[in-house]
């Protein structure tokens, strides 16, 4: 950041907390220190009273951008005007950000070279932060799938009295015969158990 | 058909959006040669950033929305045409169980009469401000709503200064129920499932609706890209007609329980049936098992409930200027004039042989009773189209009609 200059204030909305934390470090980093962060919009007006912010961010599954816009061009609270995005032309930087998943309103007059950097952080933040939910879901996923092996490989063991690996073999056949994921099988395997399962005796 | 046109729309999961997920889920759209896809949102101002980057080349939008967004009223818009409409009525206005006893005890009853309920609640409104009390607080889901419109509409005509006696605030409308349960709010006006949510949970009570309001009135639209739709005719017209069909689908009693099966799916309105079966009928709950019956609450097809009026444009612009958000200049009217797109409507729809109005404009609030009108194709029935208040709104008369629309 220029030296000389008053830093930019930025308030950022964001229900996902832990969204909201990836997103502080990133700006914090990058020099921004004047940040708050709040998860809802409760008493928002107050705040924005209070802080003066010169950007705001708000993420695009929060449903209260509606609200927000109207308390913009209506409330004594915002006493700047307040724009969106950088620069209306800009429409690279408009489209990264509502692909990203982000919006944000800029106080009127702001210069674009300033605003752009903080634009770009929350961008690339977001981007990231989804990435990791991503992976987060699959490797969550693979990690279901194994227990259903186990499961269904526990059933046929007790049941048929099979050894571990006997089991996996004949889960494997039965999926590559049927054309079917192992993991699938595992889930009809154990369905079938529990509603074959004497009373009381299911899990 | 040999032509694939892709299109993607938008939509808040509302009752509305009815005629845009049947055109997919009925092979609507499919039989028009369209692989239609849907977005679900959770505002309008994605809904309107989407359509400004090209994500989306139509949406459900707000009857007034394409033509704030034309006016230059809200941050990163696009021109925005409306082609058709989404169908007519369909909002409630419901208050928290404390304001309607306190309705109730001046005289309030249950039959959404807006004149009898609207003067009661004056009286609510008056004893508020002489006991120091805070005003009362209305919702309504943006400012460039037919919500917020009819709302003030109806309190203005009941000696309620809606921007001085009440206080009037935006929530989202799946935050509705709860914000009046908790008492955020005290009473709100939205479209469905909102009301009947609330009148079905006991957290609220329906005092009137949209329909007894101003009937046969207009409320959400097809919302298209200016340029997208000049540039690509065919793929509009084609929608236009796989959504008339649609509606009319929409329209039928027969498909009710059909409807609200899809509307309840997760990627769509994502609540009960039940919850959407009532607007419907129109059989509005308001109490256990107790309802009250409106005539044409919520129109998907009849009537031209599709069709783009221009006069229904202006009475919002009009209302636009009442409230202060524009001024009313002639180039402004002619902006609000010019969204509303009826000559398009007729050319995609002439092909079905269904009722076209020859009029682009009529005058809102001259039909007492239904009417026969001049149309092509089919033979039309129009209206009633009254105001509640008697009011009359003739597009050829705006100036008078702004002028005399003061407190």
């Amino acid at each position: 950041m220029p030296a000389g200059q008053k830093p930019l204030s930025i308030l950022v909305i964001d229900e996902n907390h832990l969204r909201a934390s990836v997103i502080e470090a990133g700006l914090r980093e990058a020099g921004y220190d004047d940040l708050t962060i709040v998860y809802d919009v409760v008493g928002i007006a107050r705040r924005i009273e209070k802080i003066q912010p010169d950007v705001i961010m708000i993420n695009l599954e929060n449903p209260n951008r509606d609200m927000l816009e109207n308390m913009f061009q209506l409330s004594r609270a915002v006493k700047r005007p307040i724009a969106m995005f950088v620069d209306r032309s800009d429409s690279a930087s408009i489209e990264a950000a509502v692909e990203a998943g982000v919006s944000a309103y800029v106080v009127d007059g702001l210069k674009r070279e300033r605003v752009k950097p903080v634009l770009d952080m929350a961008i690339s933040r977001f981007n990231a932060f989804s990435r990791m939910s991503r992976e987060l879901d699959e490797a969550r996923s693979e990690l279901e799938k194994r227990k259903l092996v186990e499961r269904a490989k526990g059933i046929l063991m007790s049941t048929r009295g099979l050894s571990e690996q006997q089991a996996y073999v004949l889960l494997r056949k039965t999926a590559m015969s049927q054309n079917r994921k192992i993991s699938e099988i595992a889930e009809s395997l154990i369905t079938a158990a529990g509603l074959l399962a004497p009373p009381g005796e299911e899990e | 058909m040999a032509e694939t046109h892709q299109i993607t729309a938008g939509f808040m999961p509302l009752l509305d959006s009815a005629v845009l997920v049947t055109a997919k889920e009925m092979g609507f759209a499919a039989a028009e040669g369209i692989d239609l896809t849907l977005v679900r949102e959770m505002s309008w101002a994605n809904i309107r950033d989407r359509l400004a980057v090209g994500h989306f080349q139509v949406a459900h939008m707000l009857g007034p929305m394409p033509i704030a967004c034309n006016l230059g009223l809200t941050p990163l818009a696009v021109p925005t045409i409306v082609p058709m409409a989404l169908g007519q009525g369909g909002n409630a206005v419901t208050v928290s169980n404390a304001v309607w006893a306190a309705m109730s005890a001046h005289g309030a009853e249950e039959n959404f009469d807006p004149a009898t309920t609207g003067h009661a609640l004056k009286k609510v409104v008056l004893e508020r401000v002489s006991q120091r009390k805070p005003l009362l607080r209305f919702a309504v889901v943006h400012p460039f709503s037919g919500h917020n419109y009819e709302l003030r509409y109806w309190l203005a005509a009941c000696g309620i200064d809606p921007s001085r006696d009440i206080e009037i605030v935006i929530v989202p409308p799946p935050l509705m129920v709860d914000a009046l349960a908790s008492g955020t709010i005290d009473g709100y006006c939205v479209g469905e499932p909102w009301s009947t949510a609330a009148a079905l949970l006991g957290r609220g009570h329906i005092v009137t609706v949209k329909a007894a309001i101003w009937r046969s009135s207009p409320e959400k639209v097809l919302g298209a890209g200016a340029l997208w739709a000049e540039e690509n005719p065919e793929a509009l017209s084609a929608l236009l007609r796989a959504l008339s069909n649609a509606a009319k689908w929409c329209g039928d009693a027969h498909n009710h329980d059909d409807l609200t099966r899809i509307l309840a799916e997760k990627l769509y309105v994502a609540q009960p049936a039940g919850w959407m079966l009532p607007a419907l009928r129109g059989q509005l709950p308001i109490g256990g098992e107790r309802t009250v019956a409106v005539s044409d609450f919520f129109v998907p097809f009849a009537k031209g409930a599709t069709f783009p009026w221009k006069s229904h444009a202006l009475w919002f612009y009009s209302q636009m200027v009442r409230w202060g958000q524009v001024q009313h200049t002639a180039a402004n009217a002619q902006i609000a004039r010019e969204t509303y797109r009826p000559d398009l409507y007729r050319a995609a729809l002439k092909p079905l042989g269904i009722a076209l109005p020859v009029a682009n404009a009529k005058v809102e609030g001259a039909l007492t009773a239904a009417t026969p009108v001049g149309s092509s194709g089919a033979s039309l029935v129009l209206g009633p189209d009254g105001f509640f208040d008697g009011g009359l709104f003739d597009p050829d008369k705006l100036d008078a009609y702004i002028a005399s629309q003061k407190l």
